[in-house]
């Protein structure tokens, strides 16, 4: 990295370095830089994987044959579904705001391993590129679902093998991610930021990065058994052979499960970091937030057989995974509660990331209750693998993960590129979406009820009402998020420039100009107290100018009480 | 590469060659030990699963599997030498495996 003086005259965006033009975005190791590489290539795959969504849609307006043939409708929901997944909703926030946030919030000039962080990208890439050329090469598309359940994934003449293999690749990117993560949190925290003054969003990121770490290697290995099924037919799955494909079950949803919580912690995280800055208070519970996204991430490990509860698993196992699956709605209930009570008699701003945060917790919390539908043996039974599962999945992921995502985009936007966005506009989309979401996905709650089973090509009649609604809703939807990105997109180009902190927000980010200095502080800067005080600042940013030294040394009584 | 990351590189190779100087010289005898109680262990894996041990053999193939796990981790890992975070992280991954393995098998077992 250049030398700290030279290289914080300028931002990060206009820094040339060893590396000029494009190679110094392809070779940088700067982690802001490779965060917004990261935005770029996963903004391609979300609009692919939307217009997949939107086809399909289109698709089920009538019955019978509408616009595409039924293999087609089969591999276009597998892309979907692997896409939206594997490529969107569980590197999206990590990858992208986690690289380029943490270190800034954290008081460091980098993730721990800069170059590693760099070889995630490139092994994010690799997969992806592997995940599109599965479309054209062998037999075609994956049709197997993004589940790729044995034993049709090991019999399937399409290219089932190169998509497993991409998700393979795809699950090192995020180990590697969330070790780096692990490490930058624990080694790279600036003085005086001990756990309990992190800010939130670190600590989601915290307890997502463990679930990286730990369960994605078990995907992996499942994944090369379904390769090993395909090419040497070894028998661990092939009921044919004397496998158990509901072993299969087990494995892919041992980390399949945890990948929801991958999906939805940091975007939880964004929340407490949201709600503060426009309510103008101090998050309410910082310690029962910051210990629940523990909670939830090792609850969340052991509920994995929800998934599984027709599948012809034991009644006892199915039991005990369903009393698991309700403990995990305690301390989801822990973070909604302390989310509403932190608005309660705060002086607040509405601005279109809290319309986003408002919209998240109302949508979340449709999910979050009907998932206690799905987690109940009783109820479960009528509606698996029916719309409503659909349903309750969408709810959570993109009503959670996917609306945060959005709001994210508009409280960074100004750090990140220094330029304003047109807030009336951003309300205006953020409205749309939210209306657009609900026509969409609501009616998939009442067709699932009514009995219209998941991933069928064709239905009957009297569901046609419930899907023409559903499918306009996709068009308001697929309006509101290009007007979003338009809004955005007008705004990097020619939106006024942003100021250090538009938001009045308190964190370690907001002490730095938009966009940040390529090594983000002058100074390692000192944090003295917790990351949400409203009233006075919680921060020293130049410590030599107060003659603190951090690196060692004997300290002043002034210099410890800082610390 | 800056002062900040000079100063928290320049710790840890303190720390890595207090490591190497204090606590890493294994002999290759120990190392040959340890591999050959691998291979023994390998070998009555694969006697075991020749016996009609019932449901046993799996409980008995994954003790076995967990005994070389743990020579693997504590002498060529090295964490034998690693400070105790490390051994506290080694231990946790390690009981979420073991919850992973009972919860499955209260499928398998009830079925």
């Amino acid at each position: 990295m250049a030398n700290g003086s030279l290289a914080n005259e300028v931002s990060y965006l206009e820094y040339q370095g060893k590396h000029k033009g494009i190679a110094g975005w392809l070779l940088t190791v700067d982690h802001k830089r490779i965060g917004l590489m990261y935005l770029m290539a996963i903004m391609v795959f979300f609009f692919v994987a939307m217009t997949l969504g939107v086809l399909m849609r289109l698709e089920m307006l009538s019955p019978g044959q509408t616009i595409m043939k039924p293999q087609t409708y089969n591999s276009v929901f597998t892309l979907h579904g692997v896409i939206m997944v594997f490529l969107f909703i569980i590197p999206a926030i990590p990858a992208v705001f986690g690289n380029f946030i943490l270190p800034i919030q954290l008081g460091a000039k980098d993730v721990a391993f800069p170059r590693l962080n760099l070889f995630t990208w490139y092994l994010y890439m690799t997969g992806a590129t592997l995940a599109i050329v599965s479309l054209f090469t062998g037999g075609g598309a994956a049709d197997t679902g993004w589940t790729f359940y044995v034993p049709y994934s090991i019999r399937s003449a399409q290219n089932v093998t190169m998509t497993t293999l991409a998700a393979f690749i795809l699950g090192f990117s995020t180990i590697v991610t969330g070790l780096n993560f692990i490490v930058t949190i624990h080694r790279l925290r600036a003085p005086g930021m001990t756990w309990f003054r992190m800010p939130l969003f670190a600590w989601g990121l915290y307890a997502t990065s463990w679930i990286q770490v730990l369960a994605t290697p078990v995907i992996g290995i499942t994944l090369v058994l379904i390769m090993l099924e395909r090419f040497l037919g070894i028998g661990v799955f092939d009921p044919a052979l004397g496998g158990d494909p509901i072993l299969y079950q087990h494995l892919f949803w041992i980390y399949s499960h945890p990948a929801v919580y991958i999906m939805i912690l940091p975007a939880m995280g964004i929340v407490s970091e949201i709600l503060p800055t426009f309510a103008r208070k101090d998050i309410f519970g910082y310690k029962q937030i910051a210990i629940s996204s523990l909670g939830i991430a090792l609850i969340g490990y052991l509920v994995w057989g929800h998934h599984m509860f027709v599948s012809g698993m034991s009644d006892t196992s199915r039991i005990i995974f369903s009393l698991l699956t309700f403990l995990v709605a305690i301390p989801t209930g822990v973070k909604i509660f302390n989310w509403v009570a932190t608005l309660y008699k705060g002086s607040i701003k509405f601005s279109a990331p809290l319309y986003y945060v408002l919209a998240f917790i109302f949508i979340f919390s449709i999910g979050g209750l009907t998932g206690l539908v799905l987690g109940a043996l009783a109820t479960d039974i009528h509606v698996t693998d029916t719309y409503f599962v659909v349903a309750h999945f969408h709810y959570v992921m993109f009503g959670g993960m996917g609306l945060m995502f959005f709001a994210t985009m508009h409280y960074w936007f100004p750090k990140m590129f220094g330029k304003m966005y047109n807030e009336k506009v951003a309300v205006i989309a953020c409205t749309v979406i939210v209306i657009g979401f609900n026509m969409l996905y609501f009616p998939f709650f009442i067709l699932g009820y009514m009995g219209m089973p998941r991933r069928y090509y064709d239905y009957l009649p009297q569901f046609q009402g419930w899907h023409v609604l559903s499918t306009v809703g996709s068009w308001i939807l697929v309006g509101g998020i290009v007007f979003m990105f338009g809004n955005l997109l007008y705004a990097l180009l020619k939106g006024p420039k942003a100021s250090m902190n538009p938001w009045g927000g308190t964190t370690l980010e907001w002490k730095v100009p938009s966009p940040p200095p390529l090594e983000n502080f002058d100074e390692i800067p000192i944090v003295t107290g917790g990351p949400y005080v409203h009233d006075k600042s919680t921060y020293i940013m130049h410590p030599s100018r107060e003659k603190i030294h951090t690196n060692g040394g004997a300290k002043s009584a002034k210099e410890e009480a800082a610390l | 590469m800056s002062e900040y990351s000079e100063s928290v590189n320049t710790e840890a190779e303190a720390h890595l060659t207090e490591a190497h100087t204090h606590g890493h010289l294994v002999g290759y005898g120990t190392y040959i030990m340890v591999w050959l109680g691998l291979v023994a262990l390998t070998s009555i894996t694969v006697t075991i699963a020749g016996i009609h041990l019932g449901s046993l053999t799996l409980i008995a193939a994954m003790l076995i599997a967990a005994v070389k796990t743990s020579l693997v981790g504590y002498h060529f890992m090295h964490l034998k030498f690693d400070n105790m975070i490390i051994k506290v992280f080694v231990l946790v991954c390690l009981v979420i495996f073991l919850a992973f393995w009972i919860l499955t098998f209260s499928d398998l077992s009830f079925r």
